[in-house]
């Protein structure tokens, strides 16, 4: 069985990102990028799937920029076993990727694709589920929990009202929520062997689809911010603000 | 200007995301569809039949719909699709799950979670977290929307007996099949529709310790919520989470216990009307955005707080 991980270079989670001065976009000069931590989620499962037995091949897959090599390095240095650059310049929307991801599926006919559910850039939560679509296979988004047999996928997922279990046919769409697995830390000595993994690129134009995009950004702003409140003394006086001065208790 | 909003529903009643999605239609036509699709449908139906804003009912009545599969109920939104300049879902992993397949078989860049309706072709919604707020313009001829519910005020119930339609079920994707489903039973309010919420987190050192919250959450009739963090501990189950990946609320109160107050929980509830924070550590940035915060041991503070309402 072969898994193959589509996984997003983002802005590292911890980067509390701002709008440029013009408003034109987000400012990403000099911020620390790193894997889409969802996606780190997605490519852990599949090297414990490979580990336990179940999947010969973990490949890893990215569309962007050439910079997104190191992610996929880092991912190689994870436990992917080789890995695919589709590279553009232009920053494509979830329909274009799917549309990309969807071609690297034909020329490698994983049996198991796995997606982190939201990259945490757009926070779009699109990607998985548009490339179901267009490959006609089933999805389980939002995964917790992960089992194979020989022809199914079962699936674990967190809904708004608690879990819900479902079993998919092969080849299927999986993607992660938070809880699935903590993902490991890459050790030096496999940073040094990822450096010599499979790393093939290959751009964009070559695959003969369309890839324009579809909206246009018209400005990035601030959300509107709040105004700082006050700190109170005691149990007694925020019981009374809560009561007399904000009036949301009885 | 043809509009479909497609129902959430559990076969028995309607979501209260539906109502929300319908208000966010009606900002931009007159002309809304709702479309239930699902099995014995018939008090969903009833119930849908009195909303306010909407011109017609598509009703679905198929096995095939009980348990929202994404793979069965895209094939039927597409077969509808042509009729229809919008489709809209709520931004829940309902319309999450469903809304994007829909799209990629329309050949639509689907838009989500928004927040705001500037004109028919542009929208606002929030990127990284929540940290900064786009304006969004779709060149696409057919728009798809997922709505965040906290944004739009519900439409009302009063309206009478809107005419309602069958529609043929799709051919079956068969690819898929349900399972079981473990659902939350709870007496109290709905986290995302809760005029109140009290949420717990790492702070609250045990799911036991839980027990501190849900006394005052009977007391003010709230709903419990809990950061990421609590939930990872197992302190309690993952529909608790508030936050950038969890459940996004803006009740007129929230109160948040032994919560630090990290980009990805305020996400989820920066949008409530007052908010009030308890934290031993009094540089904890969750004070940066509360009303009113009180520096103390939540230990002492919550058995405190429960006597005195
Ligand atoms: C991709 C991604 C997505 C995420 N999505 C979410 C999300 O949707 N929602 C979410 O919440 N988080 C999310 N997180 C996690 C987030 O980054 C934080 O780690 C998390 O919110 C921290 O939870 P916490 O505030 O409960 O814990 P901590 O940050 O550990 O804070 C605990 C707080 O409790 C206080 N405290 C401890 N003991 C006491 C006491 N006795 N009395 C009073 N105060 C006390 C401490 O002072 C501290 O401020 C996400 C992270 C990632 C990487
Ligand atoms: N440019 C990309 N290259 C590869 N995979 C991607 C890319 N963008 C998104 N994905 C995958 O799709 C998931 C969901 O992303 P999104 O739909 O943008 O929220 C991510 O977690 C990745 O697994």
């Amino acid at each position: 069985m072969k898994i193959l991980v589509p996984l997003k270079r983002v802005v590292d989670y911890n980067v509390k990102v701002r709008p440029l001065p013009d408003n034109t976009n987000v400012d990403l000069n000099n911020v620390k990028m790193s894997v889409n931590p969802f996606c780190e989620i997605a490519l852990e499962e599949a090297v414990r799937i490979k580990e336990a037995g179940n999947a010969e091949e973990v490949i890893a897959v990215t569309v962007g920029k050439s910079e997104s090599q190191e992610q996929l390095r880092t991912a190689l240095a994870l436990g992917a076993d080789r890995a695919i650059l589709v590279e553009t310049e232009s920053l494509l929307e979830p329909l274009a990727i799917a549309k990309v991801i969807s071609k690297v599926v034909e020329e490698e006919n994983p049996d198991l694709i796995i997606l982190g559910k939201q990259a945490i850039d757009g926070d779009n939560n699109q990607t998985g589920q548009m490339l179901g679509a267009l490959l006609d296979y089933p999805q389980a988004t939002n995964a917790s929990e992960v089992m194979l047999d020989d022809s199914n996928v079962t699936v674990t997922r967190e809904i708004d009202g608690g879990l819900q279990t479902l079993k998919l046919n092969k080849p299927a769409i999986v993607t992660t929520d938070l809880r699935l697995n903590e993902p490991r830390y890459a050790s030096l000595p496999n940073i040094m062997k990822a450096k010599k993994k499979e790393l093939t690129v290959k751009n964009v134009n070559d695959l003969g689809i369309d890839v324009s995009p579809r909206t246009e950004l018209l400005s990035v702003e601030l959300p509107p911010s709040r105004d700082a409140g006050i700190i109170v003394e005691s149990v007694d006086e925020l019981v009374d603000k809560l009561k007399n001065e904000a009036k949301v208790i009885g | 200007m043809n509009i479909l909003v497609i129902a959430e529903h559990d076969n028995a009643n309607l979501k209260g995301a539906t109502l929300n999605t319908i208000a966010a239609a009606k900002e931009i036509g007159s002309d809304i569809t709702l479309l239930v699709a699902g099995s014995d449908i018939a008090s969903v139906i009833s119930e849908a039949q009195q909303l306010n804003g909407i011109t017609k009912i598509l009703n679905c009545d198929n096995d095939l719909y009980k348990n929202s599969l994404a793979e069965e109920l895209s094939n039927l939104v597409v077969s509808l699709a042509s009729s229809f300049s919008f489709i809209l879902a709520p931004a829940t992993t309902f319309g999450k799950n469903l809304l994007p397949r829909v799209s990629a078989k329309l050949d639509v860049q689907q838009i989500s979670d928004i927040i705001a309706i500037e004109s028919e072709d542009t929208f606002k919604r929030p990127i990284y977290a929540g940290s900064c707020i786009a304006t969004v313009k779709s060149n696409d001829a057919v728009k798809l929307i997922t709505v965040r519910s906290t944004a739009f005020d519900p439409v009302a119930n009063d309206n009478s007996d809107v005419p309602v339609e069958s529609v043929e079920a799709s051919n079956s994707a068969n690819i898929s099949e349900f399972v079981s489903e473990e659902l939350a039973k709870s007496d109290r309010p709905e986290l995302t529709s809760a005029n109140i919420v009290i949420s717990g987190g790492r702070g609250m050192q045990s799911g036991d310790n839980f027990h501190l919250l849900d006394s005052i959450a009977d007391k003010l009739g709230a709903a419990v919520g809990a950061s990421r963090a609590a939930v990872d501990a197992g302190f309690v189950p993952n529909d608790y989470q508030v936050g950038q990946t969890g459940k996004i609320v803006a009740p007129d109160l929230y109160i948040a216990v032994g919560i630090s107050g990290a980009i990805q929980h305020l996400a989820g509830m920066k949008d409530s009307k007052v908010i009030v924070a308890i934290n031993k550590d009094e540089d904890a940035p969750i004070f940066q955005v509360s009303d009113y915060g009180l520096v103390s041991d939540l230990f002492n503070a919550l058995p405190e707080l429960d006597s005195k309402l």
